[in-house]
């Protein structure tokens, strides 16, 4: 244990034993343990109220826990966070919504400006820099958030349930472009959701959690290339990973009960 | 057709009550001192019309005047409370004292703080009492009211106070400030009038004035005529801030 536990194991972020009580509501989450290796992609499926949103707030520095320690490598500006909402401000623009970390984070107007167009051509929103968030679409206004949450190139990417809201066709071509971005910067995600087949599309490793309090109930690798071949969700691996993956969270879900 | 009737309604509605007053008077020969008609009223209002607006200028100069100042304060004041929970519970029995507190028993204080020569400052004071709270508490809200979730994306991108303040809390503020300035606007040509007729000795030459003045000499037509000329500014007031107010929403929601 003389050596730092991160390092060791190249992780970017880990959370050790981690408990998370809120008074009046009691324990939300743990004891759980999680390690996050740079540039993989891990997807954290769970029942709701499990405390996997909770996980990613530790994970974010959003949060402390009540027991436990969090551990990250990243530094400030490092770490994006995507949430279930869009989350952009309306009376900005797209491409200033997008700027905002940069400038934030102390970036001078035209450069953070510059980039933030940049992004918005990589998430498949040239075209749309000057409108405002009321004007986009669901699927474009996820974008545009994703946009923000890659324009700062971070380490760590941590995404809450981000599709959602979301129709199915609008969700699958996000998912295809998510895992194509990252492939160009490969920032260590987390992606939390509670649907067991996108996880197992998404992530190359998920971890399945019990119901609430949330702990491990259990872990699956995932095969196959990212980003995803075409019917990559029709094979063989794809549907015994996905059953296995519902065995578990109904297990789990039974344990606790 | 719901356009036409939403403008035709009211608009018979109102020809119905000015009939029935105007028939009811001349039915039962109520003295015009006592009560005129519609159409006496409207007879003095053009005779006095240059008057009237002079007037009706020079009160809605002194509610501007005060809606500009008193916006300044209450906004300052707001963005004071909304630096920490404690300046807003030390200002709150100070707000609360200024809403209920009838601005009308204020009048004599400020005549004297403004003195015999400056009937007007105390005029405007008293406007800037009236319309202090809404505007405050439309403020204070309005900076209380930023999105939970773009206020988490501020703090995991180290915004600190003065980022968090100027590039989210300001701007989510604008509808609820609006709201509040548009009710202190109409406070504040209230606390006009009141300040005006409290302050009628002083040679203030306000609307109010031209209702007490009519008033004492038992002219009730000029009286009912200024009345109708201070509903007419009033009413436009808020007609064009609401226009402003709309646009302002519409820039704001994009």
């Amino acid at each position: 244990m003389s050596e730092d536990p991160l390092a060791a194991r190249d992780a970017v972020a880990a959370l050790e034993a981690v408990e998370v009580e809120y008074p009046g509501r009691g324990r939300a989450l743990g004891p759980f343990d999680f390690r996050l290796a740079a540039g993989e992609i891990v997807a954290l499926v769970g029942p709701s109220g499990c405390g996997k949103s909770t996980a990613l707030r530790l994970l974010a520095g959003l949060e402390a826990p009540t027991r436990g320690a969090v551990r990250r490598a990243a530094e400030r500006g490092e770490t994006s966070v995507v949430f279930q909402s869009p989350t952009l401000a309306p009376w900005l623009t797209a491409a200033a919504n997008v700027a905002l970390p940069l400038e934030l984070a102390g970036v001078g107007g035209g450069a953070a400006r510059a980039q933030a167009m940049a992004a918005l051509r990589r998430v498949g929103l040239a075209g749309a820099e000057t409108a405002r968030p009321a004007q986009l679409s669901g699927g474009m206004a996820m974008r545009a958030s994703l946009a923000r949450a890659l324009v700062t190139e971070p380490k760590v990417l941590l995404l809450d349930e981000p599709f959602a809201a979301l129709d199915e066709i609008t969700r699958r071509q996000l998912a295809d472009d998510l895992l194509a971005l990252w492939a160009d910067q490969r920032p260590a995600i987390v992606f939390v959701t509670h649907n067991v087949e996108e996880a197992v599309y998404m992530a190359g490793r998920v971890v399945v959690m019990t119901r609430g309090p949330g702990r491990t109930a259990g872990e699956v690798a995932v095969e196959g290339p990212t980003p995803r071949p075409l019917g990559f969700r029709t094979t063989e691996g794809f549907r015994h990973t996905a059953e296995r993956l519902s065995e578990i969270l109904r297990a789990g879900m039974e344990a606790a009960a | 057709m719901r356009g036409w009737a939403a403008i035709l309604a009211p608009t018979l509605f109102v020809a119905l009550l000015l009939g029935l007053w105007e028939g009811l008077c001349r039915l039962l020969a109520v003295p015009t001192y006592f009560l005129p008609t519609p159409s006496e009223i409207t007879v003095a209002l053009a005779q006095n019309a240059p008057l009237l607006f002079v007037s009706a200028w020079r009160t809605l100069q002194t509610a501007l005047t005060a809606f500009v100042i008193v916006s300044g304060l209450a906004g300052i004041a707001a963005l004071a409370a909304a630096s920490g929970r404690i300046v807003e519970d030390s200002f709150r029995p100070i707000a609360v004292i200024l809403q209920v507190t009838p601005i009308i028993a204020l009048a004599p204080l400020f005549q004297i703080w403004a003195g015999i020569d400056h009937p007007g400052r105390a005029v405007i004071s008293l406007a800037c009492v009236a319309a202090f709270f809404p505007i405050y508490s439309g403020v204070l809200a309005g900076l209380g009211s930023a999105d939970p979730a773009l206020e988490r994306l501020f703090d995991l991108y180290g915004a600190n106070g003065w980022q968090k303040l100027l590039r989210l809390r300001v701007p989510s503020a604008v509808p609820q400030a609006l709201e509040g300035l548009k009710v202190g606007l109409g406070l504040a040509l209230v606390g006009a009038v009141i300040g005006e007729i409290s302050a009628s000795a002083g040679g203030q030459e306000g609307l109010a004035w031209r209702i007490l003045e009519a008033a004492h000499r038992m002219e009730t037509a000029r009286s009912f005529a200024a009345l109708a000329a201070l509903a007419i500014i009033a009413g436009l007031l808020h007609l064009v801030f609401r226009l402003i107010e709309r646009r302002a929403l519409a820039w704001w929601r994009g």
